[in-house]
């Protein structure tokens, strides 16, 4: 087990630097800051001061190296844009990202996981087909259209829900819909061939003989071994959430590392971009080892290293 | 006496895609208090469906009792309520010991967790302390060693035969009045066999409950079974006191299986092995089912035999049985 762990904190790390690499590289295709940065009548001596205090002129891969050392300092540079260090400008939005991360997979796990067992139990029926459906209908659309056709609904013709912004409840629970019904197809796909398989088993049958009735044979014995695969995947789909809240952060005007992100790149910020990136491929890294150590809480093979 | 188990015409229909087959065909046996009856017979011969069909277990969707009895202490448990049956039935006072011991029991729940189940939802232990001193009480039973210490283990920390303990603890923690035990030792080494065998013989010398044992093995039918059933085909063909389904067993069917299992002691006969299929339960003979496999075949196994009573309980299903057939063999 701590070998196994061992391994995969090394994995992490390896992906970590990937990351890093890829997105230093992209931002620079992107074009040059201070064509942005300067009026379009700025002398060019001017301009190649600023390139040179931005380190703008050194070759990429002296770049690379630069930042890779400031970052494992903890220095990712100052956000052109804003004149502050760029990981604090991430860092200060970040909580509410991962505010609207975890509540819409809890939303995407809160549907899942009954309509998986639902369906499961009742396999063939109209509620089996239904679940499908619904789960279908958030792969098939866009987060940033969901958004869009709630904002439509609840916040103009309704006036239910606010349309952007945060500080309330009620803020968060479009943007984390519109986030969280994508994974919910795959999340119940996976529960309810879990459920099959389990309530097929020599054990539930075993169960049933004893006498436990069906609803604790469903949600108490069958159902823990059932979230085994669910849990391997939360790791994935909790990065989807990061990933995918970029662009529901925009439509909804939320406050979070993602808007933040995109906004840097809109003005070639880029120490804001790595900040915000390198950041994500941190999160999205330490909740996968979360989730293999999680294992050993459900399952006790694991737990007891066989 | 009445029996604690009394099964009559029981019919069992298992809906597939190629069509509804009836691996239960008609069966009717009982099981006395303190009695072990062996049911036997080669794989597909419909005993696991039949003892599915007593807890009323059968694979879902699809599987279906069409119609007869099994009555256990006077109620009927096909016409029950699901919520009745698991309520007051199952696991109460009619369990069942499952195939494998390996599958049987939750991977992610302690084996005190599943001992005590039984014990908990049929209310013969109230709260968690007495639960567990049930529960490591009832593992005793079955001879596992210092119990209080292994509730807290999984089932994977267990070898088969002690798994196959724990399930059998599971059935009969309520003192039941009739256990099924599906094959309870086809996958445990001999050695582990013949001790399982020992402990059933002591469980039921305890509680006097009634054993309904499925095996295709007349080794283990031989060594613990009181009475023996013998099945073919979705139906009993032959059944009667053990003693006599060995020593002078009257079905043709029943001779072949003897007639395949090697004996110490004997002079090296060559084993006969039967020949031909089982047939297809989506199509069945009209007439009597092992005559298109059976070397005594007259023109007359062209009519299902009606059982034919040999005396001390013993009778088959076959048209030469008490007569001709002692002389054929």
């Amino acid at each position: 087990m701590a070998s196994y762990f061992a391994r995969r904190v090394f994995q992490g790390l390896l992906s970590i630097v990937g990351a890093s690499l890829v997105i230093f590289l992209i931002t620079r295709l992107s074009g040059d800051p201070v064509v942005l940065m300067l009026p379009p009548e700025a002398p060019e001596e001017v301009v190649r001061q600023v390139r040179e205090s931005l380190r703008l002129d050194l070759p990429i891969w002296e770049q690379y190296l630069g930042f890779a050392w400031d970052a494992l300092h903890g220095d990712f540079g100052r956000s052109y844009r804003w004149q502050m260090p760029a990981l604090d400008l991430i860092l200060e939005r970040l909580p509410a990202t991962l505010y609207l991360s975890v509540v819409a997979l809890a939303f995407s796990m809160v549907i899942a996981v009954p309509f998986g067992v639902l369906s499961a139990v009742y396999r063939g029926s109209w509620f089996d087909r239904f679940a499908k459906g619904f789960a279908m209908l958030g792969q098939a659309m866009p987060n940033f259209w969901i958004g869009l056709l709630m904002i439509m609904l609840f916040s103009v013709k309704l006036g239910w829900l606010p349309a952007f912004g945060a500080g309330t409840p009620a803020h968060v629970i479009m943007p984390a819909i519109a986030l969280g019904w994508y994974p919910v197809a795959a999340q119940t796909r996976i529960v309810r061939s879990a459920m099959l398989d389990v309530l097929d088993s020599d054990y539930i049958r075993m169960g049933r003989s004893v006498g436990a009735p069906e609803r604790v044979l469903v949600w108490k014995y069958a159902l823990r071994n059932a979230a085994i695969p669910l849990v391997t995947m939360q790791g994935v789909y909790f990065a989807a959430m990061l990933g995918g809240s970029f662009v529901v952060e925009v439509v909804f005007a939320w406050p979070g590392m993602g808007r933040t992100v995109v906004e840097a790149l809109f003005s070639r910020d880029f120490p804001v971009v790595q900040a915000g990136v390198l950041f994500s491929a941190v999160v999205f890294v330490a909740a996968n080892l979360l989730v293999d150590l999680s294992y050993g809480f459900i399952d006790p093979r694991i737990r007891h290293g066989r | 006496m009445t029996p604690a188990l009394k099964v009559e015409n029981l019919v069992t229909e298992l809906a597939l895609r190629r069509g509804v087959l009836r691996p239960v065909d008609g069966v009717s046996f009982h099981v006395d208090p303190s009695e072990t009856l062996g049911i036997v017979g080669e794989s597909g011969s419909g005993k696991s469906m039949t003892c599915l069909s007593l807890l009323r277990l059968l694979p879902k969707p699809g599987g279906r009792i069409a119609s007869g009895s099994v009555v256990v202490g006077g109620r009927d448990l096909t016409r029950l309520s699901e919520e009745e049956l698991a309520r007051d039935w199952r696991g109460r006072r009619i369990s069942m010991v499952t195939q494998d011991p390996m599958t049987s029991l939750n991977p992610v729940y302690t084996v005190g967790d599943q001992v005590g189940a039984p014990l908990r939802y049929h209310r013969l232990a109230e709260g968690m302390r007495a639960v567990r001193a049930g529960a490591a009480a009832v593992l005793g039973r079955v001879r596992i060693p210092s119990p209080e210490s292994r509730l807290d283990e999984y089932p994977h920390q267990f070898s088969g035969g002690m798994r196959q303990r724990v399930v059998s603890a599971m059935a009969i923690a309520c003192e039941p009045e009739v256990m099924i035990a599906d094959e309870p030792t086809s996958n445990l080494d001999v050695t582990i066999q013949v001790k399982m065998i020992d402990l059933y013989r002591k469980i039921q010398e305890e509680t006097g409950v009634a054993i309904v044992l499925i095996t295709h093995d007349m080794g283990v039918a031989a060594s613990i079974c009181d009475r023996i059933a013998v099945m073919y085909a979705g139906r009993i063909v032959e059944t009667g006191p053990a003693r006599r389904i060995f020593r002078a067993p009257a079905h043709p069917y029943t001779r072949a299986l003897l007639d395949s299992i090697p004996r110490l002691g004997r002079k090296s006969r060559r084993l006969t092995a039967l020949g031909g299929q089982p047939p297809d339960l989506a199509n069945p003979p009209t007439g009597c089912r092992f005559a298109p496999r059976c070397a005594l075949r007259v023109a007359k196994c062209a009519a299902y035999p009606p059982d034919a009573a040999l005396g001390e309980g013993h009778s088959a299903a076959c048209w030469l049985a008490g007569n001709e057939a002692d002389h054929a063999a």
